[in-house]
Parts: structure tokens; C-alpha cells; sequence
């Protein structure tokens, strides 16, 4: 039993980190109905950028949690910047021209390789290991389950994250925009909404949230390379999709969901099915809910 | 009778190829146009799913592996000693081509059988939850091959039988390679141009209205993935034996993309544009080998600034040679 609630703890924390990188993927898809593939390499550089800053600003060999916070915020800082880039230069050109949804599906894929690639050749593609921004100890134990400081760290950054999206989506302007956009695109265009300054706004926040999944990540796997985001990347899009793709809380319980099912598998079945079961769960929920938990029914217009 | 004079002529033409290329490239050249051969099979079967059918499929690797697979444990565990049996009554080069067609359709029927599991639920879904379902069950076959020790596991599975040690299981040859090819090209061309083809495309532009006029849809969905899947299969079973030995790895969501890639960059809806591009992006990692580390990065900038310049793919719905002639007169299903 105790074994049992530290496999689902270490589960939850796992599902903090996939459900920032499925945010990214959901909110991308409501505006734009676009599949951004090219989003778990963003969180790489988000690993990355994490890794050079805490070197740089002497964080590494002196953890602190004014550190780890200063880190954070550079990392998200910088690939806020490069999603907005990736935005400008992959997506809107072809957006102006009015090409159908799969040429973007296209374009985000090289986008994809062209940061495995570049971060093969900028960072080198040995693994790295993240510096330990924070002392690892033990914080707290409750009835046999070990709470780490990182843990700790991790959990409460994911659902600061989160409660400071849903602030974003649901009580601001832009958000109000933002869900507007995701409603009807054209329509929100004719009621006077910058449609294009909301989607750049979109892929800014995403992308953020994926930097913030990055040194999360490295804080508690510190084993970084070029090509770590291509696995995290695509289950973050399947924990997108299990919830309701296009919608907020959907990616978040199944970011949590895929997080807690993928370490119970591996605790106790086998490491081997760990990958598979991802999908396993995702086809089966779509069978049963062709749209996701959250998602609702698409009416058939005839 | 056209027909007929066109495919000796076809047969005639890639004997002589066959016999003539080894002699003129060296084997590092064949490989890449047995790579090119199979990249152009996945491509074009795709693109009877996902341009003429307008459903979105991201996991034809995964029914690659399944004809690989099969293709390979057939000759490991049996079909050497048949191929055995036969070299010793006939002459190896004439036993080999006997053969190498037993295992290539062997891994196309698993696969088309695959095709037909998973696309019965699949195809229920639609859009983009169709495309994740499919990259989804490609990763479970994936995954589930590499849990499977008979075929190797996470070692791989080298096509080298240990109950017949002198035999070369690997074929590594033009002419097989580009029949498929062909035979791909002319099923998938046949298929799509005739006049029943027009269900495939009454699907593509609007399923509801299909459905409306009587075209039974989900069994053109379903003909089309199992058609399409089969093939995959055999392009896995040739690459397969052409590479001599099989890793799961090769078979990731990464091939899956790279051959939705092929099927967009060409133009959805278009045979010739599929081939053109899927052979294109094969041989230009190789061509430009010079560049180094440099290489994939252009290949990426490229693969974007095409997109960028042509989002309607390469050739758009148009087709390079008339491949659509050959369906003008026959082939005629009975629209429903």
C-alpha cells in the first residue's frame, strides 16, 4: 500500500510535467487547429536554455530556490521568444495563403527536425546532465510516503503554472480573445479580434509552459540530450487528445492521467510496455469517447 | 491486349535492368535505389488513405513492421529450407527469384490483415483523432514486435537461417523491387481512376454527402486502408530482405511521418507526386552526404521552404505521366 501511494505520487509529478507540455499542444489546436509536432522540441530547448543559464549565472554548483526560480523564468523567457518566431516564420505565411490544415501539419514537422538537428549541433549530441538546482532531501513524510523536495518543487510549479493559465484563459482580455478565436476564427476576426496578434499570443504562452515542463524535467531526470523531446512530446499530444483536444482542463487531467497510468505500468507490470500503454489507454478511451473525456460531440452539419 | 504487351514490356525492361545495374553501380548506389523503391511503395499506398480518401492515417510504419516481420521469420524459419529445396533442382539465381515474391506477399497479407483490425474501429473516428489512433496502434505494434524473442526483441533480427548457414537469405535486387513498384502504382492508379474509384473521392470531399447518395462509406475506408496497408506491408518485407536485418527502431512514428511527409510534399491526391517526392527526400539525405552535420539541417529548411512555396504539395491533385490511362477502360465497379 505505501509502495503503492509513492508509485502514484511519483505518478502525479510525472503527469505535472506531461500536463504543462499537453497545454501547449491543446491551446495551439483550439486556435488553429493544428497539430504543433514540432512543440516537445521546444520543451528540449527549454531544457537546454535551462542548462547553459544556471551554468552561466552560476546557479549550478550553488542550489538555491532563488536559482531555480531564475532559471525557470530565462528558460520561459527565451523559448516564449522562440515560439513566437516558429509562429511568425513556419505557420502564418501559410495561414496569409489560405492553404488547407496538413501543409502547417507538414512545415511543423520540419520545423521538428530542424531543432533535433540544430540541437545535435549546437549543444552536441551526447547527453548533458542538468545541474541540481535544488538540494535533493526529503520534505516531508506522510504514513511511509516520502515527499522529496523536488517533488515538492516540481507539483507546486505545474499547478502555479496552471491556475496562472486558467487566470490567463478565463479572467483576462486576451484570454477572452483567445477562446473567441478558438470558437470561430473568422467571426472573431469581423467582431474586431487581432486574430493573428492572438495566436502569436497563444503559441508564447505554449511555449513557456514547455520550457517551464523542461527544467522540471531536469530537475528530477536530470539526463538531458537534443532528442528528449520527441518521446515526451508525443505522449503530451496523446494526454491532449485522452482529455478533449482544444480544451484547457481536458489536457490537464490527462497529462495527470498518462502520468500516474505510465508509472503504475512500469511499477508493477513491466518497463518494457511503458510506451505502449500510453496509447493503449488512448485508444481505448476513444473508442468509448470519440472526442476525448472532455471533449463534446461534434455536430454534423448537413 | 495493350495490357499485356505493356507488362511484357515492363517485365522485359526490368530483367535487363536487373541484369545490366550491378554491373554499372556499385552496391552502395543499389542499396539506395532498393531504399528508394520502398520509400516509393509506402508513399504511393499511402496516399490511397490519406489523398483519395481524405482520411488522415500517421502510422503506416507501424503496418510496415507487420510485413517486415512476418516476411522475415517466414524465410528465418522456413522459407530457407524451401529455397534450399529448390537450389538444389534448379539454378540459385532462377531459385531465388522463384521465391522472394513468397515472402514479399506473405508480409503484405499480414499486413493487409493487420490493416483490417485496426481499421474497422479506427476508421470510426474521424479527423485528427483518426490520425492519433492510427499513430497510436502503430506504436502498439511496435512495441508489442519488440517484446516478441522469436523475432529478436530489442537485438533486431538478422534474416540468416541457422538451420541452412550457407544460404543468403538477403535480395538486394532492381528488378523485384521496381515490379512491386509498379505494381503499386498501377493497383493504386486502377483503383482510384476507374469509375468506382469515384468513391474514394466522393469520401475525400464530403463524407456526409457520400453517404447521403448511397456510397457505402466505411467499407470504401476500409477497402482503402486494407489496399494500402498491404502494400506497406510489402514495402516492410522488401525492406526487410534488402537490408538483411530488421529493428523495431526503423519502424518508429518518425518513418510514419516521414511517409505522411512524402504523401503531402507530392501533392495529396496525386500517385506520380507521391513517388516523385518520396524519392526525392531518399536520396537527398545521400546526395548531400558532403555537407555533414549540416545535412539534415538543410534537409529540414528545405522540407519547410517547399511547404512554404507550394502548401498544395509539389504537384498538387495533377499527376506527372498519364498513370490514369491505364484505368480509362476497365476496372469499372458497379456504383452502388
Amino acid at each position: 500500500m505505501e509502495n503503492f501511494l509513492q508509485q502514484l505520487l511519483n505518478g502525479i509529478t510525472w503527469g505535472g510535467i506531461y500536463a504543462l507540455i499537453a497545454l501547449g499542444y491543446t491551446m495551439v489546436y483550439g486556435v488553429l487547429k493544428l497539430i504543433n509536432f514540432a512543440h516537445g522540441d521546444v520543451y528540449m530547448v527549454g531544457a537546454m536554455t535551462g542548462f547553459y543559464a544556471a551554468h552561466a549565472l552560476g546557479f549550478a554548483s550553488d542550489p538555491s530556490l532563488v536559482g531555480f526560480a531564475v532559471t525557470l523564468l530565462a528558460a520561459m523567457a527565451v523559448c516564449a521568444a522562440l515560439g513566437a518566431l516558429i509562429e511568425r516564420v513556419a505557420y502564418r505565411p501559410l495561414r496569409r495563403r489560405g492553404a488547407g490544415r496538413l501543409a502547417p501539419l507538414i512545415t511543423a514537422i520540419g520545423v521538428s527536425l530542424l531543432l533535433e538537428n540544430a540541437g545535435q549541433l549546437v549543444f552536441g549530441a551526447d547527453p548533458k546532465f542538468f545541474p541540481a538546482l535544488l538540494e535533493s532531501r526529503e520534505l516531508v513524510r506522510v504514513g511511509g510516503v516520502a515527499i522529496s523536495n523536488i517533488q515538492a518543487a516540481v507539483l507546486a510549479t505545474a499547478l502555479l503554472l496552471m491556475a496562472g493559465l486558467e487566470f490567463v484563459v478565463m479572467r483576462t482580455r486576451f484570454g477572452r480573445a483567445m477562446r473567441a478565436v478558438a470558437y470561430d476564427g473568422p467571426a472573431a476576426a469581423l467582431m474586431g479580434v487581432p486574430v493573428d496578434r492572438v495566436v502569436m499570443g497563444t503559441f508564447v504562452l505554449g511555449s513557456a509552459l514547455a520550457a517551464a515542463a523542461g527544467i522540471l524535467v531536469g530537475l528530477s531526470n536530470p539526463k538531458i540530450d537534443p532528442l528528449m523531446g520527441i518521446m515526451p512530446g508525443i505522449k503530451a499530444f496523446v494526454a491532449a487528445v485522452l482529455g478533449g483536444i482544444g480544451h484547457v482542463p481536458g489536457a490537464m487531467a490527462g497529462g495527470l492521467l498518462l502520468g500516474v497510468v505510465e508509472t503504475l505500468v512500469s511499477g508493477y507490470l513491466s518497463s518494457t510496455y511503458r510506451d505502449a500503454i500510453a496509447f493503449v489507454v488512448l485508444i481505448a478511451i476513444l473508442l468509448y469517447r470519440p472526442t476525448g473525456l472532455f471533449g463534446s460531440p461534434q455536430a454534423e452539419k448537413v | 491486349m495493350r495490357t499485356a504487351v505493356a507488362a511484357a514490356l515492363c517485365v522485359a525492361v526490368l530483367a535487363g535492368l536487373d541484369a545490366l545495374l550491378p554491373q554499372l553501380l556499385n552496391p552502395y548506389y543499389l542499396t539506395i535505389l532498393t531504399r528508394i523503391g520502398v520509400a516509393v511503395i509506402a508513399a504511393v499506398s499511402l496516399q490511397l488513405v490519406n489523398g483519395f480518401t481524405g482520411q488522415f492515417s500517421i502510422g503506416h510504419a507501424g503496418f510496415m513492421a507487420v510485413g517486415a516481420y512476418v516476411a522475415a521469420a517466414l524465410s528465418v524459419y522456413a522459407g530457407a529450407g524451401w529455397l534450399a529445396g529448390l537450389a538444389s533442382a534448379l539454378p540459385l539465381p532462377l531459385a531465388r527469384g522463384l521465391y522472394f515474391p513468397v515472402p514479399l506477399v506473405a508480409g503484405g497479407l499480414a499486413a493487409a490483415l493487420a490493416g483490417l483490425v485496426v481499421g474497422i474501429p479506427a476508421l470510426r473516428l474521424r479527423g485528427d483523432y483518426l490520425a492519433i489512433a492510427t499513430l497510436g496502434f502503430g506504436e502498439i505494434i511496435r512495441i508489442a514486435i519488440l517484446n516478441v524473442d522469436a523475432v529478436g526483441g530489442a537485438r533486431g533480427f538478422s534474416l540468416a537461417s541457422p538451420a541452412h548457414p550457407g544460404l543468403d537469405l538477403r535480395y538486394e535486387g532492381f528488378g523485384i523491387s521496381y515490379a512491386v513498384v509498379l505494381v503499386a502504382v498501377a493497383v493504386v492508379a486502377r483503383l482510384v481512376y476507374a469509375t468506382g474509384g469515384l468513391a474514394f473521392r466522393a469520401v475525400r470531399e464530403d463524407e456526409t454527402a457520400a453517404e447521403s447518395v448511397g456510397v457505402p462509406t466505411t467499407r470504401v475506408k476500409v477497402e482503402a486502408f486494407v489496399v494500402s496497408s498491404f502494400f506497406a506491408g510489402v514495402a516492410g518485407a522488401l525492406f526487410a530482405h534488402s537490408e538483411g536485418y530488421v529493428h523495431t527502431n526503423s519502424f518508429s512514428f518518425l518513418r510514419s511521418f516521414e511517409i505522411v511527409v512524402f504523401v503531402v510534399l507530392g501533392g495529396l491526391g496525386s500517385i506520380t507526386g507521391a513517388a516523385l517526392a518520396a524519392a526525392v527526400l531518399t536520396a537527398a539525405p545521400e546526395v548531400l552526404r558532403g555537407l555533414g552535420e549540416w545535412r539534415m539541417i538543410l534537409y529540414s529548411v528545405l522540407l519547410v521552404a517547399t511547404m512554404l512555396l507550394r502548401p498544395e504539395g509539389l504537384l498538387g491533385r495533377r499527376e506527372l505521366v498519364p498513370v490514369r490511362l491505364g484505368a480509362r477502360a476497365g476496372g469499372a465497379r458497379a456504383a452502388p
